[in-house]
């Protein structure tokens, strides 16, 4: 009798395995082989025409010393930086407004998440009209307000302010997970919260942040790691300029791999976004995510 | 009745609080909205304005007169009609392939025991994390070795293996939910697990693999770096590489620029108005990680 169940473990662990066989292949074929492959592309100089040709660490010593890398990882940290508090922050107001049951507010919802759905180049080159000096929407709103007019995709100062900006009327993913988890806040906490005295505020310190920040943590996390891949936009709308102000790290990249057929090169710059990311994923689930609160009966 | 005739004038003052802020909450919610809006408008007014029209301050919002005759010129300006085909079959076989090997591995996480089950999906999940562009160097010289270059492979062929951990991660939070008697009674009936994946799970899960199908499509039909690594011939070309190129050559014809983003932007605001209730639980699910 003892055999049986042994044998029906068995015979589920082999259909388990044969069930995940396809995605376990892919993983191993475009994921990690890649990866090992590109440690070894990093040590080699690769025009895609000759023989790759040994280098050892000579792209790693280039990339340090290549302005254009660092004025990259600046261009990148600026975009980072900037958008992603604003970003959390926009969102998860604009889900508070959108959690409470006014008029019709399927309808504002719509409105709010409606941008997030507009493909990227069609995207940018909306934003590059909107941003247009002479006639451009935001010009022209600028000029109605009796304010000077900004040359936003031409001034080095001012490319990447405007891509933000346009950055910012996309949050609709970000918006639409806190408003799920806004929903999910037991009504009683909030009932035995006002019961004690507290007001509005106290409330949503003491409940709603507390309550929401596996979910805040989660947008935090998508948000940074998204910012690492910025490229549409500097590579449809200013071509990385003016000035190399909106010279992203994956448009240096692959300019370096698909326009100067460096993949030696790019693989090292491959890898160290990899260890950029790998690096700020560990410093915030060690320094934010403690601050994470979790629901004890889960 | 003291204490009733003490709450009275609370109760009144609090509804009255109430009410006020609704009306602010509505009042930013519209401000909001006119913002978000305003963008689209712009687009839709541009793209059927006269050319002589687009220089004009004030700006005309309804443009006068209306040139529909925007999409006809601009679309036949450059073949979008190949550009719409090609990035439609790109679409259609990730829609298939993803949802047959996201789902058949979500099961295989969701319903099975194996030793290292955990342990292998977690390093999956993590790969969520990974920028694409650190794989896409090799990725381009295995498709290159192949002989795939300019053509649809590349940008489908991958798919075919599980997909993509968000969709086997999707898939599997769903699956998890669905009681495990189901199963148990059909394997005590002979049935095997192909057999309770295809006929129990599956016809269950048709809300979840809805929004699947819905985020595929707008991931293939927006994704504009892989095709752009990849495709290269005129003829070959995604709507997304299309409207770029299309970019180039009438980078001032704003008439033209705004009608063709407008035919690039439709069917995504189709299937968002179509598919609207998957879309946003699709999203709500993937902000509930245990």
């Amino acid at each position: 009798m003892s055999a049986r169940p042994g044998s029906l473990a068995r015979r589920e662990a082999v259909a388990g395995y044969l069930f995940i066989a396809p995605a376990v292949l892919g993983f191993l074929l475009w994921t990690a082989g890649p990866m090992l492959a590109s440690i070894w592309l990093a040590t080699t100089d690769w025009d895609l025409i000759r023989a790759p040709r040994p280098v050892g660490l000579a792209n790693v010593q280039h990339l340090l010393e290549d302005d254009l890398f660092w004025t990259a990882l600046v261009a990148t940290a600026y975009y980072t930086v900037v958008h992603v508090p604003l970003a959390l922050a926009l969102a998860f107001a604009i889900a508070l407004l959108l959690n409470v049951h006014v008029r019709a507010i399927g309808f504002f919802r719509t409105v709010y998440y409606l941008p997030s759905i507009v493909p990227a180049v069609a995207n940018a080159v909306l934003w590059v009209w909107i941003f247009n000096s002479e006639f451009g929407l935001l010009n022209l709103g600028l000029e109605t307000l009796g304010l000077p007019k900004v040359a936003w995709l031409q001034d080095p100062s001012w490319a990447m302010p405007a891509l933000i900006l346009m950055s910012l009327w996309s949050l609709g993913a970000t918006m639409v997970i806190y408003l799920a988890g806004l929903q999910g806040v037991p009504q009683h906490l909030y009932e035995a919260a006002a019961i004690d005295g507290a007001g509005a505020l106290p409330r949503f310190w003491h409940v709603t942040v507390p309550m929401l920040s596996p979910i805040i943590f989660f947008n935090l996390v998508m948000q940074i790691i998204g910012s690492f891949q910025v490229f549409t936009a500097g590579y449809i709308m200013t071509r990385g300029g003016p000035q190399n102000a909106t010279l992203f790290y994956v448009l240096y990249l692959f300019q370096n791999a698909f326009q100067y057929f460096k993949m030696g090169y790019a693989s090292a710059m491959a890898w160290v976004l990899f260890l950029i990311v790998l690096g700020f994923s560990l410093l915030v689930f060690r320094y934010v995510g403690r601050l994470v609160h979790y629901e004890e009966s889960r | 009745m003291a204490a009733v005739a003490l709450a009275r004038p609370w109760a009144a003052r609090v509804r009255l609080g109430r009410v006020a802020a609704r009306a602010a909450v509505l009042g930013a919610l519209s401000v909001g909205a006119v913002l978000m809006a305003a963008p689209f408008l712009w687009l839709l007014s541009s793209a059927l304005k006269d050319p002589s029209k687009i220089w004009l301050f004030p700006p005309q919002w309804i443009p006068n007169p209306v040139r529909w005759s925007n999409f006809a010129e601009a679309l036949t300006s450059a073949p979008f009609p190949t550009y719409a085909r090609n990035t439609l079959v790109i679409v259609l076989a990730n829609e298939v392939g993803v949802l047959a090997s996201a789902s058949l591995a979500a099961y295989g996480f969701a319903r099975l025991r194996f030793p290292g089950r955990d342990l292998i999906f977690m390093v999956l999940l993590s790969t969520i994390m990974l920028p694409w562009a650190v794989v896409m160097v090799p990725n381009y010289i295995i498709f290159r070795q192949l002989g795939w270059l300019d053509t649809p492979l590349p940008l489908i062929v991958p798919h075919w293996f599980g997909g993509g951990p968000f969709y086997i991660f999707l898939l599997r939070q769903f699956f998890r939910t669905l009681p495990a008697d189901l199963s148990d009674a059909a394997r005590i009936d002979g049935c095997g697990e192909l057999g309770i994946y295809a006929r129990i799970i599956l016809p269950l899960a048709k809300s979840a693999l809805a929004a699947v199908a819905i985020f595929v499509f707008l991931q293939h039909w927006n994704d504009f770096m892989a095709p752009l690594i990849y495709l290269s011939k005129p003829s070959n070309l995604t709507l997304s590489l299309g409207l770029a190129a299309f970019r180039d050559v009438y980078s001032t014809q704003w008439h033209y620029l705004m009608a063709a983003s407008v035919v690039v932007v439709i069917p995504s605001v189709l299937v968002f108005f179509f598919a609207q209730r998957h879309f946003v639980q699709g999203i709500a699910m993937t902000g509930m990680r245990a």
